[in-house]
């Protein structure tokens, strides 16, 4: 299942990287983008597991930069 | 203020808060209320502006150093600030983490207003669809629309899916999708483009093609993932960021050590070393790079043109060489039988056994004999009828066998016939070994092409070369009327990708022009393949990497100039960044700059830079 979702507050282009460098290193994820322009993630990932894996990107994300949130 | 988000107006009130609490500091510092006070009670005292100001960045330092990440510039603006308090720079410490913070508001408000004034540009979602259900009309969202429902679009509104009109005429604004201002007619049978407006009157159609599949979800997320492909001076960047930040730090605890191992004055060297942390960002650079490209991107799309990436963007500004496809792309593509001259037969004997002949090809020169013939054609009258690629058709029209094509077919099939001399295609027909005649068929050139031909010398283009199957005489007489300067007549399908395969290997950028429908392979081996009129076309879409959405060439020369000004405006944000950061790091080493001036060449350069990159925004 491949979703998208829109990020707020999304401030350093560095930080989008090292969000989706560690997005695609957890468990299940097949493929993630975080588009610093857009403040934008896709995520591609198993379908079962996508709220747990969600919840799993939600923590990476504020381990990244604390402010960011994903609207869902 | 209205924009900004929470976080920015949270930061805003601090900066304010602080900004007047420091102020009030320092006058009472520099009218001696502080005087006899010990240094502990100085630290705490103007620990409160910098608590205020600074809390969240300690945090995020410090929750880094947990996870190992050093070079991070939370975690060096910390330890700047805090030897900054060591070494008893008070003010100094607060004031630093105060400008910082002014600056990042800045830079987010900047990134944050490119950004939208870039997505405004692409607002050509539709909201919602009017399905007419019973007879009575419901909004939906376009998600839930499925291929063959009827819709209603009311004038003033978005035509939400790509769809067929049933009913009702009006006059269509394709501006948001091909930059072009004069309005479209539709009537029944018109093919909609979504994301396009309706002007004038309500119109019923039905869908063809489910939303995510429609034509602005396409070029959405062409437009969207087009930040992902990187032009060659962004992934330098990249390299460049991961480089720079430790380097500087070494250069920082170097500076810090090294020197007062010899003179001992440990206060001074350390206070430099400060300088050089706060200038450890490559932010500048790191934000106002892909910026620069997003907008250019951005720009080209309001022109109509889409741009699959910033190395294409990069790549057009550094063209040399442009190829086109002479079909459908320099001239209109519609052939017209001009001609008919018959060898032993009447006229409307030739263009009859003729129309019967090419009865089951959709070659446009097919379709122009057919046309010039009026009258239907009878399919069960041909039998047998086959196609040669860059020869002509063959086919057994009443029995008769029936060759029509140019003049190769003709010596292939040992029939002698008079070679006509005359700008236009000609065919020449034969049944059963006896010539019957020719017929002359030529096609219109496309307005503006001369025009564009120009303007991409003038825009840099040195070369240009026109490919096409036609004869020698032809094509060299479109040549000459367009001002091209290279000619490569009569070529087999295969023959174009050898000929821009030869093109390349004399060295250059060699972008190719083509309408993406025979081309493909030469789109996808030019340096940048540009695909043109495929408002909808799917293969031109995925072939090419620069789409032109409505037939205009002469948005060709308007690419090449919005990637010339991207590329310099990247070039001098990165040479002005650069130097700005070399020359303070060379006067911190020296002494002379203080924290006050690395705070300006960490976030002032940024967000100079990222104004300057927003001008990319504004090419025409």
């Amino acid at each position: 299942m491949k979703k998208k979702f829109k990020l707020e507050d999304l401030d350093c282009a560095n930080c989008a990287q090292k969000m989706e460098d560690a997005i695609k290193k957890i468990d299940g994820v097949t493929d993630a983008s975080v588009n610093f322009m857009m403040q934008k993630m896709t995520i591609e990932a198993d379908d079962d597991k996508f709220d747990e894996i969600m919840d799993q990107v939600r923590e990476t994300i504020s381990k990244v930069e604390p402010d960011c949130r994903i609207i869902m | 203020m209205g924009s900004l988000t929470k976080k920015q107006k949270n930061t805003f009130l601090r900066i304010i808060v602080t900004f007047v609490l420091l102020a009030g500091l320092i006058v009472c510092e520099h009218l001696g209320v502080f005087g006899e006070l010990p240094w502990w009670a100085l630290t705490l005292i103007f620990l409160v502006p910098y608590a205020i100001i600074g809390y969240d960045i300690v945090i995020k330092a410090v929750k880094n150093i947990a996870r190992g990440q050093v070079f991070d510039e939370n975690f060096l603006m910390l330890v700047a600030t805090v030897a900054a308090f060591c070494i008893g720079e008070y003010s100094e410490a607060a004031a630093v983490m105060l400008f910082y913070q002014v600056g990042e508001l800045f830079q987010s408000y900047a990134v944050g207003k490119a950004r939208r004034s870039i997505t405004d540009l692409m607002d050509i979602v539709p909201e919602y669809a009017n399905i007419e259900w019973d007879g009575e009309i419901k909004q939906v969202d376009p998600d839930d629309v499925e291929v063959g429902d009827i819709i209603v679009i009311k004038p003033g509104e978005r035509i939400p899916l790509d769809a067929v009109v049933t009913a009702g005429e009006s006059m269509i604004d394709t501006a948001a999708l091909t930059g072009e201002s004069v309005p479209r007619r539709a009537a029944p049978g018109t093919e909609l483009v979504s994301g396009c407006i309706n002007v004038s009157g309500t119109l019923k159609a039905q869908v063809t093609k489910a939303f995510e599949d429609s034509t602005v979800t396409r070029i959405l997320e062409l437009v969207e993932n087009a930040s992902s492909k990187k032009a060659h001076v962004e992934n330098f960047i990249t390299r460049f960021a991961k480089v720079y930040t430790p380097a500087v730090t070494a250069g920082a605890v170097l500076l810090a050590v090294i020197p007062p191992l010899f003179d001992g004055n440990w206060g001074e060297w350390i206070a430099r070393a400060c300088t050089f942390l706060v200038i450890s960002c490559p932010c500048a650079l790191v934000i106002s790079v892909p910026l620069g490209f997003f907008g250019g991107i951005g720009a080209a799309s309001r022109a109509g043109v889409l741009v699959k990436g910033g190395n294409y963007l990069e790549a057009v500004s550094k063209l040399d060489t442009i190829v086109f496809d002479k079909t459908g792309t320099l001239t209109k593509g519609e052939f017209r039988v001009n001609d008919i001259r018959p060898a032993g037969c009447t006229k409307e004997e030739l263009l009859e056994t003729a129309a019967l002949a090419e009865c089951f090809s959709d070659h446009p020169i097919a379709v122009s004999v057919r046309e010039a013939y009026g009258k239907s054609v009878d399919p069960a009258r041909v039998a047998n009828s086959g196609e040669t690629a860059g020869h002509g058709v063959t086919a057994e029209v009443e029995g008769r066998q029936v060759l029509l094509g140019n003049m190769k077919l003709m010596r292939a099939n040992g029939i002698t016939a008079e070679p006509l001399d005359c700008a236009g295609t000609v065919i020449y027909a034969a049944a059963d070994g006896a010539y019957l005649g020719a017929i002359v068929i030529s096609d219109g050139i496309k307005d503006g092409s001369a025009e564009a031909i120009k303007a991409l010398k003038a825009a840099g283009a040195k070369r240009t070369v026109m490919l096409t199957g036609d004869r020698k005489p032809e094509a060299e007489a479109v040549g000459a009327q367009l001002g091209i300067d290279e000619v490569y007549p009569e070529l087999l399908p295969v023959d174009k990708v050898n000929a821009v395969e030869k093109l390349l290997s004399e060295g250059g950028r060699l972008a190719f022009a083509g309408d993406g429908i025979n081309d493909a392979p030469v789109l996808a081996r030019a340096d940048v393949g540009i695909a043109m009129g495929s408002m909808g076309s799917d293969a031109a879409i995925e072939a090419a990497d620069i789409v032109i959405m409505d037939d205009d060439l002469r948005k060709i020369p308007t690419v090449m100039r919005i990637a010339s000004k991207t590329m310099r405006i990247v070039r001098e944000n990165i040479v002005f960044a650069l130097a700005v950061k070399a020359i303070v790091l060379v006067l911190g080493a020296l002494g002379i700059a203080n924290m006050w001036l690395a705070v300006f060449a960490d976030v002032g350069v940024a967000v100079i830079a990222i104004l300057n990159s927003m001008r990319t925004l504004r090419t025409k």
